[in-house]
């Protein structure tokens, strides 16, 4: 664990490996094509997460979750999230983790968000709504018509396993059901999308045609149904970053990821219009940096305590190598790809 | 020079006395040489230099990328089931690049083990049927042949 925890650190100051010198800095290709610095254009989506607790333990996770974590938001800092929330227009609350939905205050931000009228998405790992503490879970996000977006690599067993855990695959397709069974998938309202995560050093195909083939093949083997796929490239930090040393990739899937650098992917990167909030409050310009404790800089509040939607709306992004992960090809974000 | 040498083996300082490698032996491959430096016929970094074969033709190179990138496009095949059967052509030549390119080309658009294996086979059973096949040519020379 110790180890998981320093290569953020590590990875953030992008200390030397031995050949890092041969990728350009992300900086310089953005200023290549006036991009740079890279500004935020506004705050659409307001991220929360809520803290590292999982009840898996993902090969690739980049939050480095698990059950063991004991990072978590507090009620104080749920209570500071709405009243900024407030402050704001973002019409998207996205919460995420961990499994978000284990938070004792999850509820607390769901409710408080949709009375703010705010559309809200739950980043669920599927099995956590087949845990007996969650029972009532499925329901409850039915009832308030949270957006699921839910994580599923693969259509087989043996990737997703393989990615997730032994056995995460079939209790995935038992809480697909329970989604289905309450509308998610099927009622407008009650929107299902699903993750896919590359199972291993490459990069994800075209969104559209991984879309066609989960629909044809959930449809066809578990009668299971959902609205969209995003196609999310895995960034190189933390386990993630782990596995590609330990393999022998990281070289290549940087090479990859830097020569597929996409300017119009790169103007439409999620930070441009997400602030991102951490379990303690600290505040970043997306999901990834703040697994890298990096918060937002260049003047803007880094606290949750002195939120100024005019300091942030138009912040300088803070930017490193990993960037290049939501640049590749059609680019990658929460949201799936963005050119 | 003798290029029956194994990369590893060769010190820096041979390369350096014999003009192989401009500045000292670093990681940046770009340092080195390649004109000199053929130590053995297949390198999986040679995948990456594809685009030196413009170099010289770029004409030629542009019309082949076309054509090349305009096969891969969704037509009536999908991309995956294109690609697919280029790792099964693959297989076939038994080329290094293009298997390592298309199995990695099968996995980004969403092919699974079973599937590239399946065509792996397909590929291997059309090179074993057509040798196969050549064996009636064989048995019509043998008729020819024999009295």
């Amino acid at each position: 664990m110790e180890a998981q925890l320093e290569l953020p650190t590590r990875n953030a100051h992008f200390s030397p490996r031995p050949s890092e010198n041969r990728f350009p800095s992300f900086n310089s290709r953005l200023a290549r094509h006036g991009l740079h610095p890279l500004r935020a254009t506004g705050i659409e989506v307001f991220q929360i997460n809520v803290g590292k607790l999982c009840n898996q333990t993902c090969r690739h996770c980049h939050v480095d979750a698990g059950p063991d974590r004991t990072e978590r938001m507090t009620r104080d800092t749920a209570e500071a999230c709405i009243r900024a929330l407030e402050l704001t227009d973002a019409p998207t609350v996205d919460i995420t983790g961990g499994a978000p939905e284990l938070n004792e205050n999850f509820r607390y931000l769901v409710d408080a968000s949709k009375a703010l009228g705010r559309h809200v998405m739950d980043r669920s790992n599927l099995t956590v709504l087949l845990l007996r503490s969650q029972s009532d879970l499925a329901e409850f996000l039915a009832d308030r018509e949270v957006e699921v977006i839910a994580s599923l690599p693969y259509f087989l067993a043996e990737r997703t396993d393989a990615q997730r855990g032994e056995g995460v695959f079939d209790k995935s397709i038992q809480a697909l059901k329970l989604l289905n069974r309450l509308g998610y998938g099927r009622d407008p309202a009650l929107r299902l999308n699903l993750v896919y995560n590359p199972t291993g050093a490459f990069l994800p195909g075209d969104q559209d045609a991984l879309e066609r083939e989960f629909k044809r093949e959930l449809d066809r083997r578990y009668q299971i149904r959902f609205d969209r796929l995003f196609a999310i490239t895995n960034l190189p930090i933390s386990r993630f970053l782990d596995f590609l040393l330990e393999t022998g990739n990281y070289e290549r899937y940087m090479e990859r990821l830097v020569n597929a650098f996409n300017p119009a992917a790169a103007r439409a990167v999620m930070c441009r219009n997400t602030l991102s909030v951490g379990w303690d409050g600290q505040l970043y310009d997306c999901d990834f940096n703040q697994m890298l404790d990096e918060t937002v800089s260049f003047g803007a509040p880094a606290h949750i305590r002195d939120f100024s939607p005019e300091l942030l709306e138009n912040r300088r992004i803070v930017t490193g190598l990993h960037c290049y992960g939501c640049t590749a090809g059609a680019g990658s974000s929460c949201g799936g790809t963005t050119a | 020079m003798d290029r029956g040498y194994h990369r590893d083996r060769v010190v820096p300082d041979a390369l350096e006395a014999f003009g192989i490698i401009r500045a000292s032996l670093a990681d940046d491959d770009t340092r080195i040489d390649w004109r000199c430096w053929v130590s053995h016929y297949y390198d999986d970094h040679d995948l990456s230099r594809f685009g030196d074969m413009g170099r010289n033709a770029p004409d030629l190179w542009d019309k082949f990328n076309d054509w090349y990138q305009a096969t891969f496009q969704e037509g009536s095949l999908t991309g995956r089931e294109k690609a697919l059967i280029a790792l099964g052509v693959a297989h076939a030549l038994q080329c290094p690049y293009c298997i390592d390119a298309w199995s990695q080309e099968c996995l980004e658009k969403g092919s699974n083990l079973d599937q590239m294996t399946e065509a792996v086979h397909v590929a291997a059973a059309i090179r074993g049927g057509a040798a196969l096949v050549h064996g009636v040519q064989m048995r019509k020379r043998n008729a020819q042949l024999s009295m």
